[in-house]
C-alpha cells in the first residue's frame, strides 16, 4: 500500500454526498436527571473530584508536615476551616460511594476461574472489601501510634 | 472522539488509581479530613508524622497513590464533562486540562515528597 493510500485512510471522513447519515438523538445538558440509575451514574463519576480534591489537601498535608510542627500546626486550624470541614464531609461521602461502588463492580471486570469455574462473584467482592479493611486498619496504625 | 492507541494505557491508569483511591481515601479523609482537625482523635506528634513520612516505603506509596488517583480522576472527570454535559466539541481543552492537570500534580507530589524526605 502506498503511502497516500495510507494518508486516505487514516484522514477522518467528512461529508459525502452518499455518506449514510448518522442518527442520533440529541441529549439534553441535564439527561442524567431523567433516572435514577443515571444519576447514580453521574454522582459515581462526580466521586472523581473529590478523589482530585483530596489529593491536593493530601499535598499540603505532607508540605507542612515537611516544612516542621509550626506548619502542620497552622495547617490543623486551616483544616478546621467551617468550609474545608464542609469539603471534607461531602468528600468522604463521595469516596467511601466510590469505594462500595468500585468493589462492587469488581467481580463484573474481573472473571477469575479456578479449575475451569467461574469463581462466584461474592467471593471477589468479599477479598476487596476485606483489603479495605485491612489497608484501613493498616493506616489507622501507623499514623494514630503503635 | 477519535481512537488513539494510548487509550488502553490511560485506562489502566484510571483503574489502578481507582482501586488505590477506594483502599485509602476513605481512611485518610476520615482522620486527616474530619478526625484531627475537629478533636475528635488528638493528632498526632509532629515528629512521629514527619518519621512516617520520611520512611521510604511510606514516600513511594504516597506518590504512587496521589500520581495514579489524579490520573484516575483526569479519565473519570473527562468522561464526566463529554457525556455528562454533552460537550464534546471542547475535546482537546477538555484533554489538556485534565491530563496536565494529573501530570502537574503528580510533579508537585513528587517535589512536596522528594523535599519532606
Amino acid at each position: 500500500m502506498s503511502d497516500e493510500q495510507v494518508d486516505q485512510m487514516s484522514t477522518p471522513t467528512g461529508y459525502t454526498e452518499y455518506h449514510p447519515r448518522w442518527y442520533r438523538t440529541r441529549l439534553g445538558t441535564l439527561w442524567w436527571l431523567r433516572r435514577r440509575s443515571y444519576l447514580v451514574f453521574i454522582l459515581r463519576e462526580l466521586s472523581s473530584v473529590f478523589v482530585a480534591w483530596y489529593v491536593v489537601f493530601l499535598l499540603l498535608l505532607m508540605h507542612a508536615v515537611g516544612q516542621g510542627g509550626v506548619e502542620y500546626q497552622r495547617f490543623l486550624r486551616w483544616a478546621a476551616n467551617p468550609w474545608v470541614v464542609g469539603v471534607n464531609v461531602v468528600a468522604l461521602i463521595f469516596v467511601t460511594f466510590h469505594a462500595v461502588t468500585w468493589f462492587t463492580l469488581a467481580p463484573k471486570a474481573m472473571v477469575m476461574r479456578l479449575r475451569g469455574k467461574r469463581i462466584p462473584s461474592e467471593w471477589i467482592a468479599g477479598s476487596n472489601y476485606l483489603a479495605w479493611a485491612a489497608v484501613s486498619a493498616l493506616v489507622a496504625w501507623l499514623v494514630l501510634g503503635r | 472522539m477519535p481512537k488513539r492507541p494510548i487509550e488502553p494505557f490511560l485506562w489502566l491508569l484510571f483503574s489502578a488509581g481507582g482501586v488505590l483511591a477506594a483502599l485509602f481515601l476513605p481512611i485518610l479523609v476520615f482522620l486527616f479530613g474530619l478526625a484531627f482537625p475537629l478533636k475528635w482523635i488528638s493528632s498526632p506528634r509532629h515528629d512521629d508524622l514527619l518519621a512516617l513520612l520520611r520512611n521510604p516505603l511510606t514516600l513511594v506509596v504516597l506518590f504512587v497513590l496521589c500520581a495514579l488517583a489524579l490520573f484516575h480522576w483526569a479519565h473519570r472527570f473527562r468522561y464526566t464533562l463529554y457525556d455528562g454535559l454533552q460537550i464534546k466539541h471542547l475535546n482537546r481543552l477538555i484533554n489538556v486540562f485534565c491530563y496536565g492537570g494529573a501530570l502537574v500534580g503528580s510533579a508537585a507530589a513528587a517535589y512536596v515528597l522528594l523535599q519532606a524526605r
